[in-house]
């Protein structure tokens, strides 16, 4: 059994996911993007685990998901609040501090 | 190993699509198609508890959370392809193909050996050698997720929590208002024309038509309008015309006693007219 795919498949989701953080403009996609990222370190940690034989990597894996939700609950509520004050959800529009 | 060679190929065209999709929904649902495959690799990986975390937490908390926004935010979620700083996606793509080509051909190099497995580890069983770590070795960065946690939710409320700065308008101030739009602007001080009754069609998305023949769009939700799905009563009345070119039967020619076709009845034969 050779986790050596399982990395290189972590790998390739981690580049797409940086990819779309890059260059999609609508800032849900740009999260949805992080949270690929996140769960492709999720696979690296969990395929190490197996690979190491101990379980270290599975409880980082799960501290990576708290704290993704925490920062899911609290990234949404941020979009929600700039939508309401300027009905727009892009990244671009967002950009007051720049003039 | 099967599920891997199946899921991994999944998995990588879900993530793509997720770059090139226009509509922010197609990007949620394909990340669930992602993160639904990512459960099954878990438990491949030997890692149970995690399995069941990742569907529950992930596809089941977070995903519904980022659909719930969505719908907040509504039809604008679409992306514009406007580049705001020049060649910014090239470069970006370009980057992400040499990031992506150096980790998969530095792993390449790299020989991982056999994996020694957890056989050993989850001897007592996962979610008991998991519980065994947790709460001996990381047992201070599980209470300080517990802050997290706490942190997050009320920063949630917060962000999330307008407060009212003007009084709540009411029947009286309503009605009060109304009446003055009319004073000042004439705006019609009744209620808003109900959408069209046509014999053949009488949903929310037909428009009722004025007495010069036009659309009233006042009478149809302003948000159909914005997404385009009025339907207009004269091509409804040009489908009855070609329903009844098929069946061949022509009431406008005739009375509706001159050709009975059995399909009709003869209450329909004026009534169709009236909406074309």
């Amino acid at each position: 059994m050779n986790i050596q795919a399982y990395v290189v498949l972590s790998a390739i989701l981690f580049t797409i996911g940086c990819v779309g953080v890059l260059t999609r403009r609508n800032a849900i996609v740009v999260f949805m993007c992080v949270e690929l990222m996140l769960n492709a370190s999720n696979l690296a940690l969990v395929a190490f685990a197996k690979q190491h034989g101990n379980l270290d990597g599975q409880i980082a894996a799960f501290f990576v998901m708290v704290v993704a939700a925490a920062e899911v609950v609290v990234g949404l509520a941020i979009i929600m609040t700039i939508f309401r004050t300027r009905r727009s959800a892009s990244v671009d529009d967002a950009s007051l501090l720049k003039y | 190993m099967i599920a891997f060679w199946i899921l991994a190929p999944i998995m990588v065209l879900a993530a793509l699509g997720i770059l090139f999709v226009r509509k922010a929904v197609h990007a949620a649902l394909l990340l669930a198609v992602v993160m639904i495959s990512l459960a099954v690799l878990y438990a491949s990986l030997d890692a149970p508890f995690l399995f069941a975390v990742q569907i529950i937490v992930y596809t089941g908390a977070i995903l519904m959370l980022f659909l719930f926004v969505l719908m907040l935010v509504g039809v604008d979620a679409s992306d514009s392809v406007v580049e705001t700083i020049r060649g910014q996606r090239i470069l970006a793509i370009g980057a992400g193909v040499l990031l992506g080509t150096g980790l998969v051909v530095g792993l390449g190099q790299i020989s991982l050996g056999t994996a020694v497995g957890l056989d050993d580890a989850n001897a007592p069983g996962n979610i008991q050698a998991l519980a065994d770590i947790l709460f001996s070795r990381y047992v201070f960065a599980f209470e300080t997720t517990s802050a997290l946690l706490i942190t997050a939710a009320v920063g949630a409320m917060v962000l999330a929590h307008r407060e009212r700065l003007t009084p709540k308008a009411r029947q009286p101030e309503l009605a009060a208002q109304r009446v003055k739009d009319y004073a000042e602007k004439g705006t019609h001080i009744g209620p808003l024309p109900p959408p069209g009754v046509y014999a053949r069609h009488n949903a929310v998305d037909t428009p009722a038509l004025l007495p010069d023949g036009t659309a009233a769009p006042t009478s149809v939700s302003r948000v159909l309008i914005a997404r385009g799905t009025i339907r207009s009563a004269p091509a409804t009345a040009d489908a009855i015309d070609e329903i009844e070119k098929q069946i061949g039967w022509a009431p406008h020619s005739g009375g509706s006693g001159a050709a009975t076709p059995p399909a009709t009845t003869d209450e329909e034969a004026p009534a169709a007219g009236d909406g074309a």
